[in-house]
């Protein structure tokens, strides 16, 4: 067993996580920034390749309460108004951040260029060339990760449990993937920034590693989850013809250019039939494209593959490479040539919008555990602006590392925690299962299964079927983990995944089949429209039993941000 | 239409290399990526080897060697035919197509 010790253990290296580590730094504390996979390139930041909404008043005038009207009009009447101001406001200063660790954001004529997204009121978005923001934003928080001698730099470091001490946060129980040893991290306080849980589902655009591990770790802490029916499928993710080498998002800042035509299999216009004229221009938001393309192909009026198709066979070659030259080439390589073919395109998970419940200061209901970025539920409501991700990933980063330095100093060194990881550690020692079925296939059916009962459309008979299902998954999984735990046990790794997957996927379908209504990203067939009772948050916790259990609470206002407007 | 990719991939710790080979039917422009999933869901889940973002060639920890060549398994394609996967070779192996390819300060 290996022993490290530090101040704040931040568990996930994507941009929340480093964003977390920089600040922690800067307040004065050691951390401990650590990864399932490589340091900074994992997770989701590094895949964005869209925008970042702030509002900086570049292009045109703007405030952060402009940002944030729109902020809590996405998120329909859910979002919790504390942590949504909190991304708005914070996200300003966090995108000057970037700018001045020269991240590259793109400009033109002495000003940031800033394109108006779907939902905003104004042009906010800011972007770095060409569909180059995850990168850029990644590379340029690497780089400042670096730089801070008080920040340990760990890959291959999968983390199994948060380890409690009278109820609070003391330290992470991990397993070195690389010999299958087990590694006890102590620290007086810790973050969790493991990103959301897209891998969820058979059709995403996640890292492998967004199966929900933070969710998972936090519930097992005792901490709760807030709004986890809210999954958000992004409508134009790339469906056909085979594309590699690209994130599947792609097509999106193409239409912020480009406008792009989306149609049917039939060639014809059709988002007007649900409601949203689209013309050529991007501004039918994501919960309703992912509406309209989906009726669109139970109608039998899909594209070949079962999408939509999305043409730019209007726009002219030298506009198409102005505005992505190299990308342009990388399609071609591909054999795609947008000026003679429309792609195909299809909703796709793509975040979640639920997650963790923090206070302002990003800790959890467990005393020194604390939460960032798309781990934390709450600030996007039923549907999160686009942009926004970004955005939170930074925002809630820095003050979650800043706030986690100043508990670790105050609380102090926390000791050998060994003792108090040991029924987690008991586990690791287990001996495998001879009988065990096939992990990966396990995994895969899991995904199918969420992908089509626990979609973006839903029906209590289907999510019904699902839980069952769920539940029957848990009992084939056993409570005891399958390989041998050597080195690189890649049988083992799935087993550890899957007890997170399933506990997470659980939560999703217990709160869709409780919430009797269509909001945002849960809609509901067999409950059509928005339902005025419904303007309440669901929480759910894990109960001493080791069930999962719901409630609802009232949404958190901010009466003084009601009377400013 | 379906074809088939003969691999013959590279297993074990260090010290207990061997061959092993698997046949895997696959769609014209699926990955090597694609191929060695298909071998963990439908022959063996043991198969161990690195991989994070899938398809975006953005977290760049799928390398290994194709018949000797350092390539990235999510975007180097399928083929009808024999296709040879190995570690990388300049790197210390861990197990299977795993290889300890951290920065040397970001490892444990």
């Amino acid at each position: 067993m290996i022993h490290l010790e530090t101040d704040v253990a931040i568990i996930g290296a994507g941009g929340a996580g480093m964003a977390a580590a920089i600040a922690a730094s800067e307040a004065g504390s050691r951390s401990i920034l650590l990864d399932r996979s490589l340091i900074g390139r994992g997770g989701a930041t590094v895949m964005a390749q869209m925008t970042v909404a702030a509002a900086v008043g570049e292009q045109t005038e703007d405030h952060w309460t402009h940002h944030l009207k729109d902020t809590l009009a996405a998120g329909r009447g859910l979002c919790d108004e504390r942590l949504a101001r909190l991304l708005c406001e914070e996200g300003v200063a966090a995108i000057r951040k970037l700018q001045e660790w020269k991240v590259g954001w793109a400009a033109e004529d002495g000003h940031l260029k800033q394109v108006q997204a779907p939902g905003h009121d104004r042009p906010r978005c800011v972007y770095v060339d060409f569909l180059n923001t995850g990168p850029a934003v990644s590379k340029t928080l690497r780089t400042q990760v670096i730089r801070h001698d008080l920040i340990r730099r760990v890959g291959d470091l999968y983390a199994l449990d948060i380890v409690l001490r009278d109820g609070a946060a003391v330290g992470v129980l991990a397993v070195h993937l690389h010999t299958g040893e087990p590694v006890l991290v102590a620290a007086p306080s810790v973050v969790i920034a493991t990103g959301g849980l897209t891998r969820l589902y058979r059709r995403n655009s996640a890292s492998l590693n967004m199966g929900g591990d933070g969710y998972a770790l936090a519930l097992r802490a005792g901490a709760s989850l807030i709004d986890m029916e809210f999954v958000q499928f992004f409508p134009i993710g790339h469906l056909a013809p085979r594309l590699i080498g690209m994130d599947p998002i792609m097509w999106d800042p193409f239409r912020y250019k480009l406008g792009g035509r989306l149609l049917n299999g039939n060639r014809e216009e059709f988002t007007q039939k649900y409601g949203v004229a689209d013309g050529g221009r991007y501004q039918i938001t994501r919960d309703q494209a992912t509406y309209a393309i989906t009726k669109e192909v139970e109608a039998g009026r899909g594209s070949p593959a079962g999408g939509a198709y999305l043409s730019f066979e209007h726009v002219p070659e030298a506009e198409l490479r102005k505005a992505f030259g190299p990308i342009i080439d990388k399609l071609a390589k591909n054999g795609i040539d947008l000026t003679k073919t429309a792609i195909e395109v299809a909703p796709i998970a793509h975040y979640h919008m639920g997650g963790v419940r923090v206070g302002t200061d990003m800790e959890t209901e467990v005393a020194n555990l604390y939460c960032a970025g798309e781990a934390v539920g709450g600030a996007n409501g039923a549907n999160r602006l686009s942009g926004n991700a970004i955005t939170e990933a930074l925002a809630f980063g820095f003050v979650a590392g800043r706030n986690a330095a100043v508990r670790a100093q105050a609380a102090g060194a926390v000791g050998d925690i060994a003792a108090d990881a040991a029924e987690g550690l008991a586990m690791l020692q287990a001996k495998g299962r001879p009988d065990a079925p096939n992990s990966a296939a396990l995994i895969a059916a899991l995904q199918d299964l969420m992908q089509d009962y626990v979609g973006p459309f839903r029906t209590q008979e289907k999510l019904t079927h699902a839980l069952a299902a769920l539940r029957r998954m848990r009992g084939e999984l056993g409570d005891t983990p399958f390989g041998t735990g050597a080195a690189y046990d890649a049988e083992r790794l799935d087993w550890y995944d899957l007890r997170t997957m399933l506990t997470v996927a659980e939560a999703v379908t217990m709160a869709a089949i409780a919430r009797t209504e269509s909001r945002g990203a849960h809609q509901r067939e067999d409950f059509p429209g928005q339902d005025a009772e419904w303007e309440v948050n669901q929480v759910i916790r894990l109960a001493g039993t080791g069930e999962l259990t719901l409630e609802r609470r009232p949404v958190i206002r901010e009466p003084e941000l009601e009377a400013a407007s | 239409m379906s074809q088939t990719a003969r691999l013959t991939v590279q297993r074990g710790a260090p010290g207990q290399a061997h061959a092993e080979r698997y046949d895997v039917p696959f769609e014209p422009g699926q990955s090597v990526l694609d191929g060695l999933r298909w071998i963990r869901a439908h022959r063996d889940p043991s198969l161990a080897f690195r991989f994070s973002c899938i398809n975006a060639n953005a977290c760049k920890e799928c390398m290994m060697l194709l018949d000797g060549k350092v390539i990235y398994a999510c975007t180097e394609r399928l083929t009808d035919g024999e296709m040879r996967i190995e570690p990388l070779g300049n790197k210390a192996l861990i197990r299977d197509l795993v290889t300890e390819i951290a920065p040397p300060d970001e490892r444990l």
